[in-house]
């Protein structure tokens, strides 16, 4: 029987010829990634194990991006905690406020994620480097800590769905849209426990930075990954960003899938998913009337820097509408820096739209930008849980960069070709 | 081993935010986490759980975050067991690996109401719900995780180098 690619970079992490889907294996990391939330807990269950040295300082990355800058004190110490098991360990890649970014944003710019790679973080969005070829899914922090221990995990091997994305995309239509369709057409359990692989022609018509917001929300749907076959643009990447060795798999014609979707991205319209699912979508000619007080953009799913610019791009020359507070969060400092050197972040300061520092801050009700009962977010963030934002009765509207910034300068969630 | 215990009830897709909201994250203190367990989901729920009470709940449960702080949070409320039509892959691994023990079983959710009293035992899987007088069956634990749980969570499987 033949395999799918997620299936092949599990066997090969494996030292096996073939494996199934069901099956239990034990598998070689090449990647374990942790953040200020996940990363407390995940050294409090490390201690448990008496060892002190990780099993390879070079292969665990921690980013402090939840709670950071420092929120409280409570979260100063958690950070604390966090650098001090860093310097101990003598992990390579920790990255302090100056250097970090959002993790998911962060992992792949510094070229700590390649095509082939396994790898596993304490973080849902951790499906992210699915874009790159690589098979990356979240789990938990003692998963994180047996991880830093051992250098290997247990995996149920999943079965897989097949979307073959066709046909060029249009004006306004993001990896955003693509991804927030496909989770309303399955539901938010329609791939649960399943690899996400995603192929066709209209791949072509791609960019990176939109493969990473659709591999990102893969777990949106429940998938245990989200993975795409690699070309050149990965290849373009991967040279630009890391010095790693890399492996292409792709795969087999005969893979066994359950089932298979084709999605014509000519007729995918922008998209808005509206509380409190992912799944709950609607397109932008459905949305209405709808009044907002906040517009984030930003995150691991969108914080990219051709995010930024198209949200420059729709806000140049125009005012934010009274009354809504605009907040933008680049997804590293090498984007933010990029962004102000290309005068992206003039541009969103001239119209309106404040600046922060890279953090999840916002997307997970963490700080930054909490909203207050019956207040109304449009986020190109990835969920809309009740009180994901801030108060349990406040609401939020996931939806692309271009949206939440045509929907700034209205204070309606707007479609932006009608600007 | 056994766990019996009231029930509460929950709709299909709790998400970890409302079990542990992430503003309570700047902590991993069990206790503290207990105390504001399901807060926005069911604001009662921490005043009200007693030891060994169970959670049921509909399809996807513990969906969003990979956040461990919310199986904690619910063992530390004193949770005997979790039962659901389904769960969402990474809570359920962490369910697993911290011996929060949880059950698939959609007969069983399908069959009780908050309040019921239910018995389960772990190693054939039956759910008795006392209250209405009727036996579930639910899916045994794969081998693996029987292991892991038989070494009282992860780590100490790590610990004892297998």
């Amino acid at each position: 029987m033949g395999m799918t690619m997620s299936q092949k970079i599990l066997a090969a992490h494996a030292g096996m010829a073939q494996v199934r889907p069901g099956q239990l294996i034990e598998a070689d990391l090449d990647l374990v990634l942790g953040n200020d939330v996940t990363t407390p807990v995940a050294i409090h269950e490390f201690r448990k194990t008496g060892l002190t040295q990780v099993f390879d300082r070079r292969k665990i990355a921690i980013v402090p991006d939840h709670f950071t800058p420092n929120k409280d004190i409570k979260a100063a110490e958690q950070c604390r905690m966090v650098r001090e098991f860093a310097r101990e360990m003598e992990i390579e890649h920790y990255f302090e406020v100056g250097a970090m970014g959002i993790e998911h944003c962060l992992i792949p710019e510094q070229g700590l994620a390649v095509p082939g790679d396994l790898i596993i973080g304490a973080d849902s969005h951790t499906c992210t480097y699915g874009a790159l070829g690589a098979f990356s899914t979240g789990v938990g922090s003692t998963d994180m800590a047996a991880a830093m221990a051992t250098g290997r995990l247990w995996f149920k091997v999943p079965s897989a769905l097949k979307f073959v994305l066709k046909n060029k995309p249009g004006p306004w239509v993001s990896g955003k849209d693509i991804i927030l369709q496909i989770i309303g057409r399955i539901g938010v359990d329609g791939a649960r426990y399943k690899s996400m692989e995603f192929m066709g022609d209209g791949l072509a018509h791609l960019s990176m930075d939109d493969r990473f917001t659709i591999a990102n929300m893969a777990v949106e749907a429940g998938a245990k990954n989200g993975i795409f076959p690699v070309d050149e643009k990965t290849i373009a990447y991967v040279k630009e960003h890391a010095a790693k060795p890399y492996q292409v798999y792709e795969t087999d014609p005969d893979a066994v899938y359950d089932e298979e979707y084709t999605i014509d991205l000519s007729t995918i319209r922008p998209t808005v998913a509206f509380p409190h699912l992912p799944s709950n979508t609607r397109t932008i000619d459905e949305v209405g009337e709808i009044p907002i007080d906040q517009v984030v953009i930003g995150s691991c799913t969108n914080g990219r820097l051709s995010d930024l610019r198209t949200a420059a791009q729709i806000l140049k020359g125009r005012k934010v509408k009274k009354g809504v507070r605009v907040l933008v969060f680049p997804g590293t400092q090498r984007i933010y820096l990029a962004a102000l050197r290309e005068g992206i972040i003039a541009d969103l300061v001239e119209a309106g739209a404040v600046v922060s520092t890279p953090t999840c801050g916002p997307c997970l009700g963490g700080h930054m930008g909490i909203l207050a009962k019956g207040e109304r977010a449009v986020a190109t963030t990835n969920r809309n849980f009740v009180g994901r934002m801030g108060h349990p009765e406040s609401e939020v509207y996931l939806a692309s960069p271009a949206v939440a910034a045509a929907s700034a300068v209205t204070g309606l969630i707007t479609d932006p070709a009608k600007l | 081993m056994k766990a019996k215990g009231r029930v509460f009830k929950y709709q299909d897709n709790v998400d970890t935010d409302v079990i542990i909201p992430a503003r309570y994250l700047n902590t991993f203190d069990p206790q503290e986490l207990a105390a504001h367990c399901l807060e926005d989901l069911d604001p009662e729920f921490s005043k009200k759980v007693q030891a060994g009470d169970i959670i049921v709940a509909g399809k996807n449960f513990g969906c969003g975050s990979s956040r461990e702080h919310a199986p904690l949070a619910i063992k530390a409320a004193g949770v005997s067991c979790v039962i659901a039509a389904t769960f969402a892959r990474i809570f359920y691994r962490n369910a697993i690996n911290i011996g929060l023990p949880i059950l698939e079983c959609p007969e069983a959710v399908a069959g009780t109401e908050a309040g019921d009293e239910l018995e389960v035992d772990f190693d054939r899987g039956i759910i008795v719900n006392l209250t209405k007088n009727q036996t579930f069956q639910a899916e045994p634990f794969p081998e693996f995780m029987k292991e892991i749980m038989a070494a009282d969570g992860l780590i100490n499987r790590v610990k004892a180098g297998r």
